[in-house]
């Protein structure tokens, strides 16, 4: 019962993951200006790394948390840094 | 994970936690690719890092911290931490295009934003027709 339950669930999880992912990369690729790739790029990010926690789930060891939390920290960063390169034209002065 | 041997009162928080947050950051993703101007889709995707990763992360801990026999809290971090950056790089990611946007002096600025000296003269109410 359960275990249908939860299956299910995670298929369901993963897959909806997949399609924001490409939603994201697409929005990535396609985006008009930059500053919509760079949004693009952040949504890309937090959406892999939700895909990976749910993967964690799904194969039951809590060592893809340091992943996630990487991938997070990496968005954090990642983004920060080319919001400041679309005012500035230059990351550091 | 074992999965048949999860007790019922774990699996139907958890599996109603992973829709929803599955289906959350989902919504937001579609709004991402569907809004008009970039000042309409730089809101979508907070749906999936509020409430979207909240209810995945509290599915995690619940099945955690059933296979673990303790409670298990690492996601808290994760949570803790989207929660805390996501609104400072949307609102530097916000600020940059506004920037970008009165350089360039783009059609897409919103009005409200337009700073004064680019607004353009009242026409209608001229104090020496009167």
């Amino acid at each position: 019962m359960s275990a249908t339950l939860l299956s299910a669930t995670l298929i369901y999880a993963q897959v909806v993951l997949g399609i924001a992912a490409c939603l994201a990369g697409w929005r990535t690729i396609v985006g008009p200006r930059a500053q919509d790739r760079v949004l693009g790029l952040d949504s890309l990010y937090f959406v892999c790394m939700l895909l990976l926690v749910v993967t964690g789930i799904r194969v039951g060891t809590p060592f893809f948390f340091e992943g996630a939390m990487v991938i997070g920290i990496i968005s954090f960063v990642a983004t920060v840094a080319l919001a400041k390169f679309l005012i500035r034209g230059e990351v550091i002065e | 994970m074992q999965l048949d041997a999860v007790p019922l009162a774990f699996a139907i928080p958890a599996a109603l936690f992973l829709v929803i947050g599955s289906t959350l950051t989902l919504l937001g993703a579609i709004g991402l690719v569907r809004l008009r101007s970039f000042y309409d889709r730089i809101h979508a995707p907070t749906l999936g890092t509020s409430w979207g990763t909240a209810a995945i992360m509290l599915a995690s801990m619940i099945l955690f911290s059933w296979q673990q026999d303790r409670v298990f809290l690492h996601e808290l971090v994760i949570g803790a931490f989207v929660m805390a950056t996501t609104p400072v790089t949307l609102m530097l990611l916000g600020r940059a295009a506004l920037h970008r946007d009165r350089v360039e002096k783009s059609p897409e600025l919103p009005p409200v934003a337009r700073l004064a000296s680019e607004k353009p003269e009242p026409v209608a109410e001229n104090p020496e027709t009167t």
